[in-house]
Parts: structure tokens; C-alpha cells; sequence
């Protein structure tokens, strides 16, 4: 017989020798719970890393192609230097789109801080330019230098110094549920263990009539790993199961939540 | 068929038995008789390997058991079967399943032996409690529940610890003159026991060899005892 043949024998199993086991209902309601509640978690954990893992990099995609060019100049000479600052940004290689952002832009942008009531023409705001790079990177230490050089009241900011640890953040989330995932994997190793170990020692009568009348070790291991592992399995299935559930109705709340 | 040849086995302290050389032939009838804790059940654990000697030799079936592991030794306690002073079942399982526990372990197909098992519980009397838990039987129908079971399998040999041990005295003629049945179907059949009028009822009907345990040493005892 095929191995797949053997793997098939074993889950449909023996139902003479399943019968040799004597049920257990407590502690086999225990194993399952067990092996349910971890499975949650294993699930949940793993997907709070993925999400976490997909999110940076989202971040560090999107913003490591945008960069932003702050033109703080008095209100006289604010539009020569962004006439200025634009033509440099076009003659930069590598940057796809260059665009001035509007007032209303700006205003929406500044609203969470400053309330919707503020007009912006009293407060000296600087000029904001968007640069989008094409996917091959600019050299953005050159840039830099252009710009001082040329611009001294122009900041040009590539998001790095708060992308960097926003991305280190949900590497490090990522990171952790990993190895929550090995801890949680290694718990529950411990758990069928320790469940084996309690059943034989309930069971050492069986066990003993079994020897009696002429049963082999592998037998009687057989019929005890078989009840063990598929209990643990039905209850991992169902802890999975019903994790994903959860995450997907969860993650379809946010999502109407943010439409 | 079972040979002991100068064996010798000690729990811990003193000797219990001390060069014991025995030899079970096949389709004998013995008794092994001697007060209690002389060391009959020890002597019977010797003979089908639950034990093995501090010193000698046990061959069982031409087999030298010393060099068997336990795997080894099961199929060998198909061959011998053993009636215990304590009837030990699986108590979740009825009675009829219990009986054909040694079939089940074996692998055999419990559909075709239906018949043989029908008849082995109406010939030790339970075929009406052949449902019946382990728990809910008395201490004869446990004793007539373990000698069905021991012979399911058709033994060579068939191993009895104290069968009158928690029995009645009809109960106990009952369970001989099964015992007697199997010798003339050819098995060996081995008791231990110290009741001698068990032995003396047995004398009547079969020709039984009695072995007496004396001074550490089994004896042929004669056949008035």
C-alpha cells in the first residue's frame, strides 16, 4: 500500500482498537479546549504579524518614493524661490512629477492642528512642494547640497527620519509574533505531552489487561497516539477556524469603517 | 513444552525458590499446591515469562526467553494463556468484547469469530450477560469471563491462578470441570492453588500430577498427596 494509503488507514483508524481506550470526558474536553485556545492564538498572532509586516511595507514603499521640499522664505520672495526650487527639481534625474500643493491642500493638511476657521493668507506658512521619484531613486544627498547651495530657506525632507522607525515598529511587531507563533508551537507540544503522560498513567490498567492478552507495545501506543493527536487536531481546526472568522469579520468592520 | 531448568528467583531479600527444575508436557494436567506466599504465583509468573529467574533458565516453546524483548514475548502469551487470581477487564467495554480482547489485539476479524465467541460464552454460562459490564459481574462470572478469555485464542497451555480463590465451592466445580474439558482437548492445563479438595475432586475425573512447594523447592507430590 501507498504511504498516502498508510496516512488514510491511520486517521480512519481501527475502530476495534479506538474502542480499547475507555473515553474520557473531562480531560478529553480539556485537550481539546487546550489545543482550540492555543490554535486562536497561533492564528491571531500570525495574522497581526502579517498585517504588521504587509503595513511597513506599504510605508516603506510609499514614502521612500515621495519626498516633500519646504520653501520658508519671506512672503515677497516666496514665489521666485519656488519658481526656483521647481526648476531644480526638474533638472533632477530620476524625479517623475513635481507639484506645487495648493492652498486648499495646504489648508486641509494644517486643519487637525490649526481648525477649519483659520485662514491661512495671515500666517507666514511655507510653500510646500510634492516630489515624486520615478522607482529608480535620486540621489538625494546631491540634491540636498543643490538645494542649500542654491536655496537656503528650502528644507527638503524624504520622510527617513520618521519612516525609519515607523518601519522598524512593525518590523519589530513582525518580529515578535514570530516568535510568539515558536512559543506557542513549543506550548503546545508541552501540552500533548503532559495530556499522554496524565492518560497512560489513568489508564495503566488498560494498559496492563492489553500486555495480558498478548497486545504489542505498538498496539497499544497506536490506539492511545490516535485518540491524542486527533483530538488535539479537532481542536486546533476549530481554534483556527474560528480565529479566521473573527480576523475576516474584523478586518471587514474596519474596512466599512474607514468607507 | 514450558522447561524450567535450575531456576531460582529472590525478591529482594531471601530466596523464594531456589533450583527449580520443571517440565510441562504438552496435554498434562498439573496442580501446584503449597502454603500461601510459598510462591505459587511467582513459580506461575516464572513459567510465562512475566518474570524472568534471578538465575537458571526458562525455554518456553523451544524459546529461550531471556533473549526476548517485550514485543517478542506477546506473541508467545497467545500461545500460553494466564487466569488470574485478580480478573483484571477493560471496564468501559462489555463483557463479550472483553472475552474477545486477544482477538481484537491480534488483528483478527471479530465478524467471522461471532460464532466461536457465542459459543465460548454459552460454554462458560454468560452468554445471557455477554452485554453486561466487567463491574456488574459477580466473582464467579469474572473468573468464568477470564478462563473464556484465556481460551479464546485456543492456547497450548492454560495457566490458573487460585480459580477457587473468591468462589463458591459449586462455582469452583464448575470452573474444574471446564478446565478438565480443555486437557481433553489437548491443552496443558496448569493450577495453582491450595485448596486440596479442589485437587482431590480433581483426581477423580482426570489424571492430574500434583507438584507441592516445600523449602523453596517444588516436590512431585505422591497421588494421595
Amino acid at each position: 500500500m501507498s504511504r498516502s494509503g498508510t496516512i488514510r488507514g491511520w486517521v480512519v483508524g481501527d475502530a476495534q482498537a479506538n474502542r480499547v481506550v475507555p473515553p474520557t470526558g473531562f480531560s478529553a474536553r480539556l485537550t481539546l479546549f487546550a489545543a482550540g485556545a492555543l490554535a486562536f492564538l497561533a492564528v491571531f498572532v500570525l495574522a497581526l504579524s502579517l498585517a504588521a509586516s504587509r503595513i511597513a511595507d506599504g510605508w516603506s514603499e510609499e514614502l521612500a518614493r515621495s519626498a516633500t521640499l519646504r520653501i520658508s522664505a519671506p512672503l515677497g520672495q516666496r514665489a521666485a524661490q519656488t519658481e526656483l526650487a521647481l526648476r531644480i527639481l526638474r533638472q533632477t534625474p530620476s524625479v517623475a512629477e513635481v507639484r506645487t500643493l495648493s492652498v486648499e491642500e495646504q489648508t486641509g493638511l494644517l486643519t487637525p492642528w490649526f481648525g477649519a476657521s483659520l485662514s491661512l493668507e495671515d500666517l507666514p506658512v511655507p510653500q510646500m512642494i510634492e516630489v515624486i521619484e520615478d522607482g529608480t531613486g535620486y540621489d538625494a544627498a546631491g540634491l540636498h547640497l543643490r538645494l542649500t547651495a542654491e536655496l537656503p530657506g528650502a528644507v527638503l525632507d524624504d520622510h527617513t527620519r520618521w519612516r525609519r522607525p515607523l518601519v522598524e515598529a512593525a518590523n519589530g511587531l513582525c518580529r515578535l509574533g514570530l516568535i510568539s507563533v515558536v512559543l506557542i508551537g513549543g506550548a503546545m507540544a508541552a501540552m500533548i505531552t503532559l495530556t499522554a503522560q496524565a492518560a497512560l498513567a489513568a489508564n495503566s490498567q488498560v494498559i496492563e489487561v492489553l500486555r495480558l492478552v498478548g497486545a504489542r507495545d505498538s498496539y497499544i501506543a497506536q490506539a492511545f497516539v490516535r485518540r491524542f493527536t486527533l483530538r488535539a487536531l479537532t481542536g486546533g481546526a476549530v481554534g483556527a477556524a474560528v480565529t479566521l472568522i473573527a480576523t475576516a469579520l474584523a478586518a471587514r468592520r474596519t474596512l466599512r469603517g474607514l468607507a | 513444552m514450558i522447561e524450567l531448568d535450575k531456576v531460582a528467583y529472590s525478591y529482594g531479600g531471601g530466596a523464594l525458590l531456589q533450583s527449580v527444575s520443571l517440565t510441562l508436557a504438552p496435554g498434562s494436567f498439573y496442580f501446584l499446591t503449597g502454603p500461601s506466599g510459598s510462591g505459587k504465583t511467582t513459580l506461575l509468573k516464572l513459567r510465562y515469562g512475566a518474570l524472568l529467574p534471578t538465575s537458571g533458565r526458562v525455554r518456553i516453546f523451544e524459546a529461550d526467553i531471556h533473549r526476548f524483548d517485550r514485543d517478542q514475548m506477546a506473541p508467545m502469551w497467545q500461545r500460553i494463556d494466564v487466569v488470574h487470581q485478580d480478573c483484571r477487564f477493560l471496564d468501559h467495554l462489555p463483557l463479550a468484547d472483553n472475552v474477545a480482547l486477544p482477538l481484537t489485539v491480534s488483528g483478527r476479524d471479530l465478524q467471522v469469530e461471532a460464532d466461536n465467541l457465542g459459543e465460548l460464552l454459552s460454554w462458560v454460562g454468560l452468554a445471557n450477560q455477554s452485554d453486561a459490564l466487567p463491574p456488574e459481574l459477580s466473582g464467579g462470572e469474572r473468573q468464568r469471563a477470564t478462563l473464556a478469555r484465556a481460551v479464546i485464542m485456543s492456547p497450548d497451555v492454560v495457566l490458573v491462578d487460585e480459580p477457587t480463590g473468591n468462589v463458591d465451592w459449586d462455582m469452583s466445580q464448575r470452573l474444574l470441570r471446564l478446565l478438565i474439558e480443555l486437557n481433553k482437548m489437548g491443552k496443558s492445563v496448569f493450577i495453582a492453588s491450595h485448596d486440596l479438595a479442589l485437587i482431590h475432586a480433581a483426581q477423580s475425573q482426570v489424571q492430574a500430577w500434583v507438584l507441592r512447594i516445600s523449602e523453596r523447592g517444588v516436590q512431585l507430590a505422591g497421588a494421595d498427596l
